[in-house]
């Protein structure tokens, strides 16, 4: 024991830095052609997405720069192009890249804005049902099938006819963004609910949370700074794959029409905006969105694979 | 806290904690709609509950280390638990320092919080592993003191880790760095952080290697002699009882069966429980008397016996054990038994 005191005592005690390095986080990463080319591709397309208002060549929401005489253009390999519209332009005259690149950033904000939703929905009552049990976990519980028994589809075509009924198309158009994070947050926070509750009930039969309680911490203080911490790296890994599917439903609500409105298109209704143009010749409208969105979602799934591998290989998804 | 406070067996002082008739039931059945059954034509209500501990009393004496001892399931670590408040006992009560601490809120038993403490059976299981040793340490003096200074907590905190011998850049790691011993060292540092008078030490040396379990039991005596703690201590290894306890209380099947200073109940068990346990202890010498063997398993604690628990294993039992719960008879050499037999002068 003096042994390994002094040894102990004689190696430098660690920054956070520095054990990030010696993370098996890193090694694995390093290890793994997959996910290093999974988060370039996904770091390049979030850049280009964030910073699509200085890198597009015009602003597809400004109606004074579309030339509806431009329409249908095809991208630059194919004769007939303008060199002005290297991907095109679509049946409104836009620039396709310019749109693809705004209707990413949209696709990206609600995927993430709805998955940041689900997380502080599901994880409060992960949290709550899991530490609490009882009565408050069968009911949390019960709230979360039932939840589920409802598809995203569903509620989004109930909660979307009724605001425009409500306060008409234009209203509709202006808070579509918001709107959709709300029906995309609400309709799968028991995904995170449950995987969270499975972690707090794991964690909460462990001697330090007993040992905090015997401290006298409240059950708050309890929950969010000793139970919370440790439950994170499911969280990380839900995340991930929650993302894609948030970005998924918007594109399949979108091409439904329950989405974006093509005035203001995210990839899922510049896609449908396309697809009546595909049987006369004008593929690219649809196809070249969609491998956009294929892409974006690929490389996320793989990222929250590999993450899946690395921080909990018991857990499956689902 | 007075230096005069060991207990002595003439003196009856105030006990330190008192806990009295407490039984602990776990319900077995589910919730209310898996409870209904058919029964005769009959929708009844049926609840099965495993007894963990029913009518636990023992009092604890200031400065003393109760060691309480029984084989696995006999209901130690529920008894500790109990007076912990980390469960609530299903009938009885529990006083420290003469006041009933079993129905407090959670906010009135704040000030009994910092003068109770626990430390845990499993150093691996009972750091947080997110938080270093330095946030483990500070965490409950912040939640107690809460008016006090950043620099008189660190010096709380170093003062501490040196009394338990851990190193002061220590602080920065985190528990997995470190080996079973030396968790438990910060385990105890943790509960000696908020300068506690009782601790309740559930086992603590039991998931240690056999050469680190001396230095932690040295370690725990240390503290017991620095700042005059007393101890509840649960264990089932009588080795670590005859050199740690004060007094001993034995349990079976969720009840105490006999609760003596530990020399006498070394020298002299007297329940036939206790003698069969004290006789279980393996010993090099070989003019030790024959092995006393018990018939039979432990009853299960969902169905409990009538009468006495022990009844059906014990060689001394009559028609009276059978029927009539035995309770604790003070004897003169300071033990207390809970046996018709004894009580009757049938054996000895």
């Amino acid at each position: 024991m003096t042994t390994t005191n002094s040894s102990m005592a004689a190696a430098p005690v660690a920054s956070r830095w520095s054990r990030f390095r010696g993370s098996y986080l890193l090694y694995s990463f390093k290890r793994d052609p997959v996910a290093q080319l999974s988060l370039l591709v996904f770091i390049v397309l979030v850049g280009v997405a964030v910073l699509a208002p200085w890198l597009a060549p015009m602003d597809p929401y400004d109606l004074a720069q579309i030339d509806i005489l431009a329409s249908e253009l095809p991208p630059f390999w194919i004769d007939g192009s303008d060199p002005a519209y290297v991907m095109g332009t679509d049946a409104q005259g836009r620039d396709l890249l310019s749109t693809i690149l705004y209707g990413a950033r949209v696709s990206l904000i609600i995927g993430f804005g709805a998955v940041a939703l689900q997380a502080l929905l599901g994880v409060s009552f992960g949290l709550l049902a899991g530490y609490l049990g009882g009565r408050v976990d069968a009911f949390l519980m019960r709230l979360a099938d039932i939840q589920l028994s409802f598809s995203t589809l569903m509620v989004a075509i109930v909660v979307g006819a009724l605001v425009k009924a409500a306060f008409g198309g234009a209203t509709y158009s202006d808070y579509a963004v918001p709107l959709l994070v709300l029906i995309i947050g609400l309709a799968e926070w028991p995904q995170y609910a449950r995987t969270v509750r499975a972690s707090v009930l794991a964690e909460r039969s462990k001697e330090y949370v007993d040992a905090a309680r015997v401290m006298g911490f409240s059950s708050r203080r309890i929950m969010f700074r000793h139970i919370l911490p440790n439950t994170l790296s499911p969280i990380f890994v839900i995340s991930t794959v929650q993302v894609a599917n948030a970005i998924i439903s918007e594109a399949a609500l979108s091409f439904l029409g329950l989405g974006m409105p093509e005035t203001h298109p995210s990839l899922g209704s510049l896609i449908k905006s396309g697809f009546d143009y595909i049987q006369s010749g004008s593929w690219w409208i649809t196809l070249i969105p969609g491998a956009m969105l294929v892409i974006l979602v690929l490389v996320i799934n793989l990222l929250g694979d590999w993450l899946r591998d690395v921080l909990n290989p018991r857990l499956y998804k689902g | 806290m007075s230096s005069t406070a060991h207990a002595t067996a003439a003196e009856p002082a105030s006990p330190l904690l008192e806990i009295r008739g407490v039984e602990k039931r776990f319900s077995l059945s589910g919730d209310f709609l898996e409870q209904l059954k058919f029964k005769g034509g009959k929708l009844v209500r049926e609840q099965k509950h495993v007894h963990a501990i029913n009518g636990v009393d023992l009092d604890i004496q200031r400065g003393e280390a109760l060691c309480v001892v029984g084989e696995s399931g006999c209901g130690k670590s529920t008894v500790a638990r109990t007076v912990m408040g980390l469960l609530h006992p299903s009938a009885g009560e529990i006083r420290y320092d003469g006041e009933r601490i079993d129905d407090l809120s959670h906010k009135a038993l704040m000030p009994y919080r910092r003068r109770m403490q626990m430390i845990f059976q499993n150093p691996y299981a009972s750091l947080n592993p997110r938080m270093t040793i330095q946030q483990t340490l500070e965490e409950p003096i912040r939640l107690h003191h809460p008016d006090w200074s950043t620099q008189r907590v660190r010096d709380q905190v170093a003062e501490v880790m040196a009394s338990v011998g851990i190193a002061a850049d220590w602080g920065a790691r985190y528990g997995h760095e470190f080996s079973g011993g030396q968790r438990q060292r910060i385990a105890i540092a943790r509960a000696l952080a908020v300068d506690p008078e009782f601790i309740v030490a559930d086992e603590p040396i039991s998931a240690l290697d056999v050469s680190i379990q001396a230095q932690v039991l040295n370690l725990l005596m240390e503290a017991q002699q620095q700042r005059n703690l007393t101890y509840l201590f649960i264990t089932h290894d009588l080795a670590v009882v005859e050199h740690f306890g004060t007094r001993v209380a034995v349990m079976y099947l969720g009840r105490v069966c006999e609760v003596a200073p530990t020399a006498t109940l070394f020298a002299r068990p007297r329940h036939p429980y206790t003698q069969a346990l004290m006789s279980a202890i393996p010993r090099l010498e070989d003019d030790r008397p024959q092995h006393i063997r018990l018939q039979g398993e432990v009853p299960t604690p969902v169905n409990l016996p009538s009468g006495c628990v022990f009844h059906g294993r014990c060689p001394h039992a009559n028609a009276r054990c059978r029927s009539e719960i035995p309770q604790l008879i003070a004897a003169d050499d300071g033990s207390q038994v809970a046996c018709h037999a004894v009580e009757e002068g049938r054996i000895d």
